[in-house]
């Protein structure tokens, strides 16, 4: 291993981690931009250092488990939603030569498959709180994430047919004539609706609804554990908006500006949609939720696959 | 590579073993998820990443969570996990213990240690030719089997009107 390789692998987490903390403060502000009020605009430059703020204060909150939770397991949960939130960054591609593993031949298959075993901290979460609402918030995760899951795999399936490969080196490099979001503009919508899902954010943020559930699967968790929820959802955002641009927007292409800045615009674009998606749209019911999934987005994606494997036949003959 | 590949694969036992122990349902159904982590970092190691992370996929993010899911519903307490207790006594292991010894020493009997270079990654591609090459016939055999399973769970999830 390279000391450049090393080095990589040392930073992205912190990278990510300072991004994620970042990240509560960007949303406050913009929130507060876009319903006409201020936000926290205290602290620091514009409020900057609020997230700081923040994160010492739940540094330095008692951590209480409760008596009647299953201790390992309780503990477990939000240790798994960081480790799943944080390794898949290891295979995306900032740039050419930016990233941990950007060529690994399965890439995108082992992104998936962090993102299923994501599951498992809001669902252990649900479990070991061992009270009625984080219960259901858990049961609410499985049934959603499980499912949206698999719209995600099918949407995206489209463009590994049209790249020919999984890993996202390449998929980046198939996307040098045209951006696969104009080809693949069903498969676009339904990955970012199911995204929004997998990541359980506002308007899909059924698992924590706090008008009905107390706050769903962390209804019980506290100090920095809560935290750890907290920073793996906006993981979740960035790994998506970076998932999208890797996937969609043409990764690190662009004319003029050098290819990091590139990546990091498209996904901050990616970023900042999603915060307004929260700012404009109200929570469906559950129900509504799992009938868009199946009825609606299931037909779509599969049409998505069939219409790509036959325009790519007819191509090829 | 050989060090890391069998310490993998001791993983996988430990899991195995801690998953078939465990009192508490979800206690068993984690080690589960543990020993098939393992045996799909022993798969990287042979070269099949595909099969690995369809592993993962598959049988670590989605069928597992269903058991969890299916555990959380019906929401196992203490008296199951002392009818666990009950069930797990010593003598229970013997006839297992048995088959699984005659299993094993036919295992090692039949494993020769490979010999020649490392064979080349499967690619996806690869899997994809042989499932709809060689494999044809089963993978239609098996999407009967689904559809089959899919049809019975809409019978018997179906909303009856007006009673019955």
């Amino acid at each position: 291993m390279t000391y450049s390789a090393f080095f990589t692998i040392i930073l992205t987490p912190l990278v990510i981690l300072g991004l994620a903390t970042m990240l509560t403060w960007v949303e406050r502000r913009l929130l507060g931009l876009w319903q006409d009020r201020h936000g926290p605009n205290r602290v620091g430059p514009g409020g900057m250092f609020q997230a700081v703020a923040d994160g010492t204060k739940i540094l330095f909150k008692q951590d209480w488990i409760p008596p009647f939770a299953d201790r390992g397991v309780f503990i477990l949960a939000p240790v798994i939603g960081m480790m799943t939130g944080l390794l898949p960054f290891a295979v995306i591609p900032v740039t050419m030569g930016m990233g941990i593993a950007g060529d690994m031949n399965v890439g995108l298959l082992f992104i998936l498959g962090m993102m299923g075993l994501g599951v498992y901290a809001v669902v252990l979460a649900g479990w070991a709180s061992n009270s009625k609402y984080a219960l259901l918030g858990g049961m609410r995760a499985a049934a959603q994430m499980i499912s949206y899951e698999v719209f995600m795999g099918l949407s995206l399936l489209g463009v590994v047919m049209m790249a020919g490969s999984f890993s996202l080196h390449d998929i980046v490099a198939a996307q040098a004539g045209l951006w696969f979001i104009i080809p693949q503009c069903l498969g676009f919508g339904v990955f970012m609706l199911a995204g929004i899902a997998q990541t359980h954010r506002l308007p899909f943020d059924l698992p924590e609804g706090e008008n009905e559930l107390g706050a769903g699967f962390h209804t019980e968790y506290s100090g920095m554990k809560l935290g750890m929820f907290f920073i793996a959802e906006y993981a979740g955002i960035v790994l998506v908006s970076s998932l999208v641009t890797t996937l969609y927007l043409g990764g690190w292409r662009g004319p003029f500006l050098p290819p990091a800045l590139w990546f990091a615009l498209k996904a901050g674009a990616m970023v900042v949609f999603f915060i307004l998606l929260r700012a404009s749209l109200p929570r469906p019911r559950y129900d509504q939720l799992m009938a868009l999934g199946w009825k609606i987005l299931l037909p779509l994606s599969l049409f998505n696959v069939m219409a790509t494997g036959t325009i790519l036949m007819l191509r090829a003959s | 590579m050989h060090a890391l590949a069998l310490l993998a694969a001791s993983v996988t036992v430990m899991g195995a073993v801690m998953a078939m122990t465990r009192r508490v349902a979800v206690h068993a159904v984690l080690y589960l998820v543990v020993t098939l982590l393992a045996l799909a970092t022993v798969l990287v190691m042979l070269g099949a990443s595909f099969a690995a992370m369809l592993e993962i996929i598959i049988y670590a993010g989605a069928i597992m969570v269903l058991f969890v899911f299916v555990i959380m519903m019906i929401n196992l307490g203490q008296p199951d996990s002392a009818r666990e207790k009950e069930w797990l006594r010593p003598r229970a292991w013997c006839g297992p213990g048995v088959l699984a010894t005659i299993m094993c020493a036919e295992l090692l009997y039949c494993l020769n240690p490979p010999s020649g270079p490392a064979p080349a990654p499967i690619t996806a591609h690869d899997v994809g030719l042989s499932l709809f090459g060689r494999y044809v016939l089963m993978v239609e055999l098996v999407s009967f089997l689904l559809l089959a399973g899919l049809v019975s769970a809409f019978h018997i999830g179906r909303n009856r009107v007006g009673g019955r």
